[in-house]
Formats: C-alpha cells, sequence, structure tokens
C-alpha cells in the first residue's frame, strides 16, 4: 500500500468518560467507549464501522472531527497536497481549515436539522461559517446543492418539518458537501428511516462519491447496510476493534466470532426463513468494568482460559490480505460465512422436513 | 447495487401560497385562542390608556380640588326635559363633611378637546388639549374624587404608567440576565455553572418579600419617584432572575446535545453563534411564556409595595398607593369608588394571565 493512498490515520485512539461520586466528583473509574482503536482510511474508499449499541463506534467517529476530545491516541489527516495534520493536536485556526474537508451525516435527520431555520439557512450555514461567498452566491450553491441531492429548489424557503423523513436526510447531506468535503463522516446515516427509503438515500450516497471522489466513513449497526455500500468494514465490540477486512471476506470468511454472530443476526427477507442464529450467551459486558481477557470471551461458545486471561492482540492474518483480526484462535475456527449460514440453514431446514416425514410415517 | 426508481413525493407549493413562518404560525394559533385574544386586545387598550393618559385624562394628576374631596363619580345627563341630549353635568356644592349636592340650575355640557392644564403629549409636545372637560364650577369626576380631592379616573391613568411598565421592565431585565447567565452556566458546564447555581441558590433562597421590605426602606424618602421606580424595578430582577436562569440553564443543556448543534460545531462554528443561532432561539419560547406569566407578579409586587408606603411615594400615583388610601372599612362602605384601582390590578392581572396561558398553548409544539 503506497502511502499517499492513505488520507486518514487513527492510531491507539482512546476515549474514557470518567464516572464521577460523591460531592466532590470524584473520579472512580472510567466508561471505556473507545479503549485503544487504529486503523487507517485510504482515499476515496468507504469503509464501514459496525457494531452493536454503546461499542463505540459513534464515540470514534466523533473523536475524528473532534467533536469530542479524545484521550488519548492519534487522528492523522493527509492531505491531497501531502501535507499531515494530527486533528487532536492541532489549533483552532488549523481545526477550522479542516472541518471543510471532514464533514458529518448525522443519524437522525429530524432533530440534525434545526426545526427555527429555513431549509436555505441550513445548508447555507456551513458557507456562512467559513465565510464563504456573497449571499447571492451562497443562494446560488444552496440551489445547486438541493438539485444535486435530488431536492427542488423552490423548496429551499420551506422548514425541516415541512419534509419526510428521506427528504430531511438529503438536506442533512447537502449541507455536508456544501464546502466540498473529502472526507465524509457518516453516522448511521439511514437506520432512522423507513426501509424504501434508505436503498434511495444508499443510491444517492455512492453516486455522490462516484462523482466527487468523496471518502466515507460509515457508522452502522446494521451489517446487511454497511455490506452494500463499504469496501472495507471494521467490526467493533466493547470499544475495541475485533476484525477488519474487506467487505466480501468479512462476509464469507469472518474470522472472530463476533463477526459470525453480526452476520447470523442480519434479518431475512423470507418471513418463512428458519434461520439459525449464532446466538451470543448473556448481554455486553460494563464498559467500565471489561473482562479481564477477551472482551467476548464470557459469551464466545469458543472461548478456552488462554481467551479469559489474556487479551488477543489485533493482528493481521497474512501478509496481503488485509485480514485483521483480535482472536486467539483465528486460524484454528471455521466459522461460518454468510452464505454458509444460509446454506446451514437450508441444510437443516431439510433435516427437520425429513425428521417430520418419520414422524408422520 | 440495485438502483431505486421510486422518486419522494415532492411537496407542491402550500395550499394558501402563503410562505410559512414560524413566528406567524403560532400567532394564528394565539388568535384562534378566544379568551387570549381578548385578553391581548384588553392589555393593548391599557397600554395605550396609560400612554395617552395626559390627553385622555380631563385634569393633571396632582390637581387637588379641596372642596371636592371624597367626591362621587360625576353623575353624566344625557336627558332633559326635551328628551335625550348631548351629555352635560351639573355642579356640586358640599352639603356637608363629604356630602354633595347638585345645583340644578345650569347645565354644563361635556365639551370635548377641552383646553385645561398643559402636559407633554407622549412626554415631547407641550399642549392643553385634553379629550374632554367641563366648565367651572361644573368638575368631570368620572371615577370619584380621593381624600385630598384629586381626580381618581385622571390618576388611574397616570398610575398605570408605573404599574403596566414596572412590569415589563422587570420582566425585561430579568429575561436578560436569565438567558445570559443561565445561558453560560448550560453551556459551558462544569465548575462555571456550578459558580453559577450556587448563586441562583443563595439568591432563591432569600425570603424575597422581606428583602424588598429591608431595601425599599433604607432607600432615602426623598428620592424622585422616578429614581424610586428605577430601583423597584433593579430590585425585583434581582430576586427574579435566579428562578429563570436555573430553568434557562436546564433548558440550554438539553439544546445542546441535539444533534442539529452537534452539527454545527463541526461545521467550525462559533460558541457565539451557536448560542446565538440554534440554542437560544428554542429558548425563547419559553421566556415569552414566562413573561406574559410573570408581569402579574411584578404588578403585584409594585402594589404591595406601594399599598404599605415603601413603594411610588405620594403625591406621584400608581394602583398600589391609591388603593392605600382605602384601608380603613368605614372608607370602604362609604366611598367604594376609592376600590377602581384595585379593580384595575385585577383587570391588569387576569388579562395577563389568560394571555399568558394562550401564548403557552399556542407555542405547544404538541398542541398542534
Amino acid at each position: 500500500m503506497k502511502n499517499n493512498d492513505i488520507i486518514l490515520e487513527v492510531e491507539n485512539l482512546k476515549k474514557y468518560f470518567p464516572i464521577k461520586k460523591g460531592l466532590l466528583k470524584k473520579v472512580v473509574g472510567n466508561v471505556k467507549a473507545v479503549d485503544g482503536v487504529s486503523f487507517s482510511v485510504k482515499r476515496g474508499e468507504t469503509i464501514g464501522i459496525v457494531g452493536e449499541s454503546g461499542c463505540g463506534k459513534s464515540t470514534t467517529g466523533a473523536c475524528l472531527l473532534k467533536l469530542t476530545t479524545p484521550t488519548a491516541g492519534s487522528v492523522k489527516y493527509y492531505k491531497a497536497d501531502g501535507e499531515v495534520i494530527d486533528i487532536l493536536t492541532a489549533d483552532d485556526a488549523t481545526l477550522n481549515e479542516l472541518r471543510r474537508d471532514i464533514q458529518m451525516i448525522f443519524q437522525d435527520p429530524s432533530s440534525s436539522l434545526n426545526p427555527r431555520m429555513s431549509v436555505r439557512d441550513i445548508v447555507a450555514e456551513p458557507l456562512r461559517v467559513q465565510k464563504i461567498g456573497t449571499k447571492a452566491e451562497r443562494t446560488e450553491r444552496v440551489r445547486q446543492l438541493l438539485r444535486r441531492v435530488g431536492l427542488s429548489d423552490y423548496q429551499m424557503n420551506r422548514y425541516p418539518h415541512e419534509f419526510s423523513g428521506g427528504q430531511k436526510q438529503r438536506i442533512g447531506i447537502a449541507r455536508a458537501l456544501a464546502l466540498n468535503p473529502k472526507i465524509i463522516v457518516c453516522d448511521e446515516p439511514v437506520s432512522a428511516l423507513d426501509v424504501s427509503v434508505q436503498a434511495q438515500v444508499l443510491n444517492l450516497l455512492s453516486d455522490l462519491q462516484k462523482e466527487l471522489g468523496l471518502t466515507y466513513l460509515f457508522i452502522a449497526h446494521n451489517l446487511g447496510v454497511v455490506e452494500h455500500i463499504s469496501d472495507r468494514v471494521i467490526v467493533m465490540y466493547l470499544g475495541k476493534i475485533v476484525e477488519i477486512a474487506k467487505s466480501d471476506d468479512l462476509y464469507q470468511k469472518p474470522l472472530h466470532p463476533y463477526t459470525e454472530a453480526l452476520l447470523g443476526s442480519i434479518p431475512e427477507g423470507d418471513p418463512r426463513s428458519k434461520k439459525k442464529r449464532v446466538r451470543l450467551e448473556g448481554s455486553v459486558p460494563d464498559p467500565s468494568n471489561p473482562p479481564k481477557g477477551c472482551n467476548l470471551a464470557p459469551r464466545c461458545p469458543y472461548a478456552y482460559d488462554i481467551c479469559r486471561n489474556e487479551e488477543p492482540p489485533l493482528r493481521k492474518m497474512d501478509e496481503d490480505s488485509e485480514h485483521y483480526v483480535a482472536c486467539h484462535f483465528a486460524k484454528e475456527l471455521r466459522l461460518y460465512g454468510y452464505d454458509d449460514l444460509i446454506k446451514k440453514m437450508e441444510d437443516d431446514d431439510k433435516v427437520d422436513d425429513n425428521k417430520k416425514d418419520e414422524d408422520n410415517k | 447495487m440495485v438502483q431505486v426508481k421510486i422518486k419522494e413525493g415532492m411537496n407542491k407549493e402550500s395550499s394558501n401560497g402563503v410562505e410559512y413562518s414560524f413566528w406567524r404560525d403560532k400567532l394564528s394559533s394565539l388568535a384562534k385562542h378566544k379568551m387570549a385574544t381578548i385578553a391581548a386586545v384588553i392589555i393593548l387598550a391599557l397600554y395605550l390608556m396609560v400612554i395617552l393618559a395626559g390627553f385622555l385624562a380631563p385634569y393633571h394628576p396632582n390637581q387637588a380640588f379641596k372642596n371636592h374631596f371624597f367626591h362621587p363619580p360625576t353623575k353624566i345627563h344625557i336627558k332633559d326635559a326635551n328628551g335625550l341630549t348631548w351629555p352635560y353635568v351639573y355642579a356640586t356644592k358640599a352639603t356637608g363633611w363629604a356630602k354633595y349636592q347638585e345645583d340644578k340650575s345650569k347645565k354644563y355640557p361635556i365639551k370635548l378637546l377641552y383646553q385645561d392644564s398643559e402636559y407633554r403629549f407622549l412626554k415631547l409636545i407641550p399642549t392643553t388639549i385634553h379629550l374632554v372637560g367641563v366648565d367651572e364650577p361644573a368638575h368631570l369626576f368620572l371615577m370619584g374624587t380621593d381624600n385630598y380631592g384629586r381626580d381618581i379616573f385622571t390618576r388611574i391613568l397616570f398610575g398605570g404608567r408605573v404599574s403596566m411598565f414596572l412590569g415589563f421592565a422587570g420582566i425585561l431585565i430579568t429575561s436578560i440576565f436569565g438567558l445570559l447567565i443561565g445561558g453560560v452556566a448550560g453551556y459551558y458546564g462544569g465548575w462555571i455553572d456550578s459558580l453559577l447555581m450556587r448563586i441562583v441558590e443563595v439568591i432563591l433562597s432569600i425570603p424575597s418579600f422581606y428583602l424588598l421590605l429591608a431595601l425599599a426602606a433604607v432607600l432615602p424618602i426623598k428620592l424622585s419617584s422616578a429614581f424610586r421606580f428605577f430601583l423597584i424595578i433593579l430590585i425585583l430582577s434581582f430576586i427574579g432572575w435566579a428562578g429563570m436562569a436555573r430553568v434557562i440553564r436546564g433548558m440550554v443543556m438539553s439544546i445542546k446535545d441535539q444533534d442539529y448543534v452537534v452539527a454545527a460545531k463541526s461545521l467550525g462554528a462559533s460558541d457565539l453563534r451557536i448560542i446565538w443561532k440554534h440554542i437560544l432561539p428554542t429558548a425563547t419560547t419559553y421566556v415569552i411564556v414566562r413573561a406574559t406569566l410573570a408581569i402579574p407578579g411584578y404588578i403585584l409586587m409594585e402594589s404591595g409595595l406601594s399599598f404599605i408606603g415603601l413603594g411610588i411615594q405620594q403625591p406621584d400615583a400608581s394602583w398600589g398607593n391609591m388603593l392605600s388610601s382605602a384601608q380603613s372599612i368605614t372608607k370602604i362602605t362609604s366611598f367604594p369608588w376609592l376600590l377602581i384601582p384595585g379593580l384595575m390590578i385585577f383587570i391588569a392581572i387576569l388579562s395577563f394571565n389568560l394571555l399568558g396561558d394562550g401564548v403557552r398553548d399556542a407555542l405547544d409544539p404538541k398542541n398542534e
């Protein structure tokens, strides 16, 4: 991998939220929302981050824009001209400039648009904040952006509550595009939308990527959504990365038991489907008091003693595969990919049917 | 990925063709609230009355008719032997202590745009024209006179200036301080928040009426009424801002975590811009409701202070100190018109409360 391919490099990112107790607000512990996350993003790719609620994926996204100040680590942004900026140590002026290059699309379109501002003001706000253009120029740009995301420019003077969820998200996308960013952090951009609208918004996002050469950091809790749009996928569990792989590899050859469980939880379109889910027992451990060894050990069906005592490092599987996994038994385990799961399910159905036939006899 | 071809239903231009505006929308839903509309009209009328007091009042507020103390409201006659006629009054003569009889020998017609004592119209243009008046020796006491023989109607108009504007100015200062301090505490949090909220708690724990009494009592008697008025506003606002700041702080804390504020931050917007454009507009609806509901409190406070003689001092009029001449039961039974200032306080407060209710309903997003 050539170095100028990389646009964003995250190293050992940590975000701890202190738990304060008592009158003097003594710190009695930390919620480790993000605990030592490292990955890099290539120019023009879409990298998905998945994991269940509370695994730290949104916090990671917020740290990249310095919306919340990380406890430790570094986020390096490689400008097209070769300049490298560490987002976390940059001064205010640099950071402000950087905000033109990195933008965000939010999860809930109805709360991410100020109900008191017209669409024109909302979409023009980035330009006003960054002091770009005259009023007329900004209005023209707003028209352009609205048309680009599939809205009509005559809707410019309307207020957010007059739009549907999908339209509101389009407005949010128009706002994110206003400054011609290089990277867009999409924080669950479709999870609040109707399924039929999800596809439209995802299509729009991938069209925009092709057209404008954007890099996406796509956060989602649903592997199904991420599969379509991502080149690579990062799987997070309890503040840590458990697996990074190319989208196809992850779906067909998962190497971490948690990824397998996630794949097993993708809902089926067929209502008669009797897909056997790989179930994880118990619930996510308390992030302020994570287990000693592997975070997944208490719930993992394959766990041995070493899993409960030693934390597995995130390691590369082989030299050229770009497949990283944090599991002691990554090489030994034979896990089911998505297609395998479907096949297994069909086989199980057959077994069930055979049993029924026998019972009937 | 399969391209989905369905287009989202585009909104057509709204049917009435009128562009949506948040405040216009709220105003029209307030207009549907009948009681609030009536209250708003009354309040407007009251403000108009006190602003135009010099013109509407037949006399100067301090003009004492020594031979006509405790005079009952002058009877206005619209009928004579020939049937209906232009309204006229009779002159009255004292027949005993605070007893008056009409002298029916001569009619004094009520004259419009009557020339009497000089005043400044809207505090600017000196003029002597009053809306109505009658020639001497007849008098036009629409609501009777007080113990010095001063026209109560005139004094109600002038006294209303104090009551109506004190509430307004008080809530204005309270709102500014409440927004500023509550906003800073809520937005920045941490030790700033702790410090400001402890100050708020200290102020909230002071028994406010006693503080008012103490402060009003130490003010020198010689102070001009205007200055005293100003001080009362300051004292009332000093007590009032704390409660407001506390609520604003809570609102700001919840608004600042909204995604649209985070979005503005991610665009690089300054704190000032975020507070001004995103947080305060959401808090204004609360402030407006709170203000309309709090004005009556200020009016009452001032009346209370003036009633016990610590507010606006004689000879200047305020509704509170006018009421204080109606303290004994014999006076109330013999001269019931002395209670009219109380009625005015009642009307003003009731109207503000009804309007506040209506505004609250109109601004409540759940009420649509």
